[in-house]
């Protein structure tokens, strides 16, 4: 059975179409990397997969489960959980208590208008845990506002993690950061355990190459290369893609 | 951070108790049982802001027509006593009815955010009022209605002045104890994140929608309560309170306090009450005051008059540092 | 069926007026995304600045030119000082415009008390019309002549000249249309100004038959509301359809369900507002 399975993905905008007759199969545990030039429809195709984006047609299978009609909030549910390009936290919140947040969202708690959350004690200690995972213990009280770009980065991915999901979407997490920062994070990838899934967005090759197992290269919303790291770098059409026509 | 008096009192807490001290004694140094009233209307009014800032403060919802609310309840309850219903037969069908509204606006406005929700609210709140206004074998027009006797709970009655007082009062602190623990609740935590990020909400598990349409009941049961005390206190109601200008009243009461805290709504409505009261008492032109009092804070202090002001103290004091000569700041305070 | 006839010339005139308040408010809504909260007050100011013309002697059209080139200066001050001030926070200027109305409906109040004005129709245009053995009011089919000739300037303006381009494009996009160089903080105040400035002069057009009172503009201001959402934001025949359409709709409900013709003038607009947000012209969501 296929952690994830996409198959005749398609999704159009007005005229334009952004993903066109998208397969995809992910095997579980995989390391997959999908890769492309600017706008060649990646984090649409992460939007699609996440719910946030409804299929024009298409379906989407997840440890063989089709969930292409399933609300976006149920996916979490199911075990999916993703990072975004653009980073999106909890802006007036402290470090610790946006991964709380992150927790909250697949407890039932999350419904209880009584008790207090700071005092949930098992929540702060698995978002503790989450945090100590991405190296970032030391400021877990630390108001976001005070945070550096790097370190939100990690935050993002300690939310994702701190959920324990069957299948990890990570869109550009190394985006944005310095050549220190891109090691630290590349650690932490390398780290996570395989029983988690992992798809990734890249569109800087270098920098994510050596932690996939295969790649996938878009363009224009179309699957161009589908391959081992070594198929597609040597595929001539990779480099049609990346160099122009 | 907080700071201690002595080892075992932090000031957060002695501050509020004064507070509560200095409430309960109200109509003990307030001699005038006018002045007494006006207290507790600054009470109630405080629980109809601290409803709206449910929505606006803590789910980034900004209503123009939770006046409407305010005043279903009231109706309900004024109509039901003229029928010849009980107090109590009247108070449960005003939270009822005010509950079901509440629902119907929900799930209208909710189709939208930000200006989109605006609008609905705004609408629905117009519709109430012509209602309230045009409906006038239902509602009895502009001519309003009026209710006789004020409840007695336990045999207790709230005839005077003094009396009435306290009872709001009791509502008031339930109020704010119910509204205090929401904050702090996960559900509380879940409505605040609606507001900053509701797209990754969703992503993490939530049901956005369904959180909104609960807090907006959960505000429209304050509402009916707030309302049902003002039907009270006043024995009467007309269909000015559901007008677009009662809507922005209470949404300058959440937004001239702040809307980052509990105090914040509290203290608004009692700037606007007492305001309107002395303005009315001289210059008859309360619309305008209001009006202009809406633009300053809007346009220079958007996060509330009490942050705001605290901010615009607290530029003013560096300036004037930076101008005396001589003197050298404390190590460690800001230049 | 004279009743009827006669409710729907009325209807037809009340149209009219209300798409030159509703033409204005749709531009603003549609270029500036905001419900301009004021725009009563507009109408309601400039009638009263109009018929105070017209009582010191002054010509009809020149009492209803003057007006709306008076308020074209108060919106564009607006829009310059005060609406500026908070560009890209929309929930804000709706607020601040909220609190503007409140002053200004305060501000006539005091100024021109309570008393309604209800001036003369101009003398060329007084009297009646008799065609297929009917009589109509010569006054109200001259304000439909009125909206409907506007609306013709209008939408030449919009769909022929640069400005008008510019305009669509601003409604279209407006962040790209800045990157392309199109100078949108100058077009807001004069969509503001021209917005305003179409308002006054329905509030003076319209002063022979509404009359002018305290409280007209939170008469008014519902119903443009309701046209433009009804109608779709920056739609020009929206708002053209939507204010025939709500004009008949008062004007019978008034008849028929005095009491209700208040909600039955919101229904159609949460139908909408549930269905299709974007109106029945209308392009994107609000």
């Amino acid at each position: 059975m296929t952690a994830l399975s996409v198959s005749g993905l398609t999704k159009s905008f007005g005229g334009l179409r952004v993903t066109n007759g998208v397969d995809l199969t992910v095997e579980p545990g995989e390391r997959r990397l999908i890769i492309g030039p600017n706008g060649a429809g990646k984090t649409t195709l992460f939007n699609l997969i996440t719910g946030e984006l409804a299929p024009d047609t298409g379906t989407i299978a997840l440890f063989g489960r089709d969930i292409t009609r399933t609300a976006c909030r149920r996916r979490a549910h199911l075990g999916m959980a993703r990072t975004y390009q653009i980073i999106t936290l909890f802006p007036r919140d402290t470090i610790l208590r946006n991964v709380v947040l992150a927790l909250l969202g697949l407890s039932g708690l999350r419904w209880n208008p009584l008790i207090g959350l700071d005092r949930q004690r098992h929540l702060a200690t698995r978002a503790g845990e989450a945090l100590a995972r991405v190296g970032l213990s030391h400021i877990a009280d630390r108001p976001l506002a005070e945070t550096s770009y790097g370190e939100r980065r990690r935050v993002e991915i300690a939310m994702a993690m701190a959920q324990n999901p069957k299948v990890l979407l990570l869109d550009e997490p190394f985006a944005g950061l310095s050549i220190d920062e891109r090691r630290d994070v590349r650690q932490l990838l390398a780290a996570i355990p395989r029983d988690v899934t992992v798809v990734m967005i890249e569109h800087n090759m270098d920098v994510a190459l050596d932690l996939a197992d295969r790649i996938t290269l878009l363009h224009f919303g179309e699957v161009i290369v589908e391959g081992t790291r070594a198929e597609v770098v040597a595929d001539p059409r990779s480099r049609e893609v990346y160099l122009g026509e | 951070m907080k700071v201690q008096l002595t080892r075992r009192v932090p000031a957060r807490h002695a501050a509020f108790g004064f507070a509560l001290f200095g409430l309960t004694t109200v109509p003990l140094w307030v001699g005038n049982s006018y002045y007494i009233d006006v207290a507790s209307q600054i009470l109630l009014f405080a629980v109809f802001a601290l409803a709206l800032n449910v929505l606006v403060g803590y789910g980034g919802l900004v209503s123009l027509g939770h006046a409407g609310l305010f005043a279903v309840s009231g109706y309900t309850a004024g109509l039901m006593l003229q029928a010849g219903f009980g107090h109590a037969a009247a108070g449960v069908g005003a939270v009822s009815i005010t509950l079901l509204t509440s629902a119907a606006f929900a799930v209208l406005a909710l189709r939208a955010t930000g200006i989109g929700f605006l609008m609905i609210t705004l609408a629905l709140g117009q519709i109430l009022w012509g209602i309230a206004y045009r409906w006038a074998d239902l509602t009895n027009g502009d001519n309003g209605i009026s209710i006789s006797t004020r409840p007695a709970p336990f045999g207790i009655s709230l005839a005077g002045a003094p009396s009435f007082y306290y009872a709001t009062l009791v509502v008031f602190l339930l109020a704010l104890a119910t509204m205090a623990a929401f904050v702090r609740s996960p559900f509380g935590a879940s409505l605040c994140g609606t507001r900053d990020q509701a797209r990754r909400m969703t992503a993490l598990g939530y049901n956005v929608w369904l959180i909104r349409f609960l807090a907006f009941l959960f505000s429209g049961l304050w509402c009916s309560i707030a309302g049902l005390l003002y039907l009270y206190n006043k024995q009467f109601i007309s269909p000015q309170v559901s007008a677009l200008q009662a809507s922005a009243e209470v949404l300058l009461m959440v937004i001239s306090g702040g809307t980052a805290t509990l105090l914040g709504p509290i203290a608004g409505a009692a700037i606007v009450v007492v305001m309107k009261y002395v303005v009315s008492a001289y210059v008859v032109r309360w619309n305008l005051v209001l009006g202009v009092i809406f633009v300053a804070i809007i346009s220079f202090m958007p996060e509330g008059l009490v942050p705001g002001s605290v901010r615009i103290w607290g530029f003013t004091r560096r300036r004037w540092r930076a101008i005396r000569p001589g003197r050298k700041p404390p190590p460690g305070a800001p230049p | 069926m004279t009743l009827w006839l006669t409710l729907a010339v009325n209807s037809i005139a009340f149209g009219g007026l209300l798409f030159l308040l509703s033409a204005g408010f749709s531009l603003i809504f549609g270029l500036m995304r905001i419900p301009n909260l004021m725009h009563g007050s507009f109408f309601m100011l400039g009638a009263y600045f109009g018929v105070t013309l017209l009582a010191v002697g002054a010509n009809f059209w020149v009492a209803a030119l003057a007006s709306a080139l008076a308020m074209a200066i108060i919106g564009s001050g607006v829009e310059r000082l005060l609406l500026r001030r908070l560009a890209g926070q929309e929930l804000a200027q709706v607020l601040l415009t909220l609190g503007l109305s409140f002053i200004v409906s305060d501000l006539c109040l005091m100024i021109w008390t309570g008393d309604p004005w209800q001036p003369l129709a101009p003398a060329e245009l007084r009297g009646i019309v008799r065609a297929g053995g009917m009589i109509f009011p010569l006054y109200r089919l001259a304000v439909v002549v009125i909206a409907v000739a506007v609306a013709v300037v209008l939408w030449l303006m919009i769909d022929w000249t640069r400005l008008g381009a510019m305009i669509r494009a601003g409604v279209d996009d407006a962040p790209i249309a800045r990157v392309v160089g199109i100078r949108v903080s100058r077009l807001f105040t004069l969509i503001f100004a021209l917005g305003a400035a179409l308002a006054a002069f329905a509030g003076v057009v319209g002063s022979p038959i509404l009359s002018v009172y305290p409280g007209l503009d939170a008469d008014m201001l519902p119903l443009a509301l309701i046209v433009v959402i009804l109608g779709g934001s920056g739609s020009l025949l929206g708002a053209l359809v939507g204010s025939f359409l709500i004009g008949f709709l008062y004007n019978f409900g008034q008849a028929r369900f005095p009491d209700l013709a208040y909600v039955i003038l919101f229904l159609p607009m949460l139908l909408i507002l549930v269905l299709r947000p974007q109106g029945l012209f209308g392009k994107g969501g609000a």
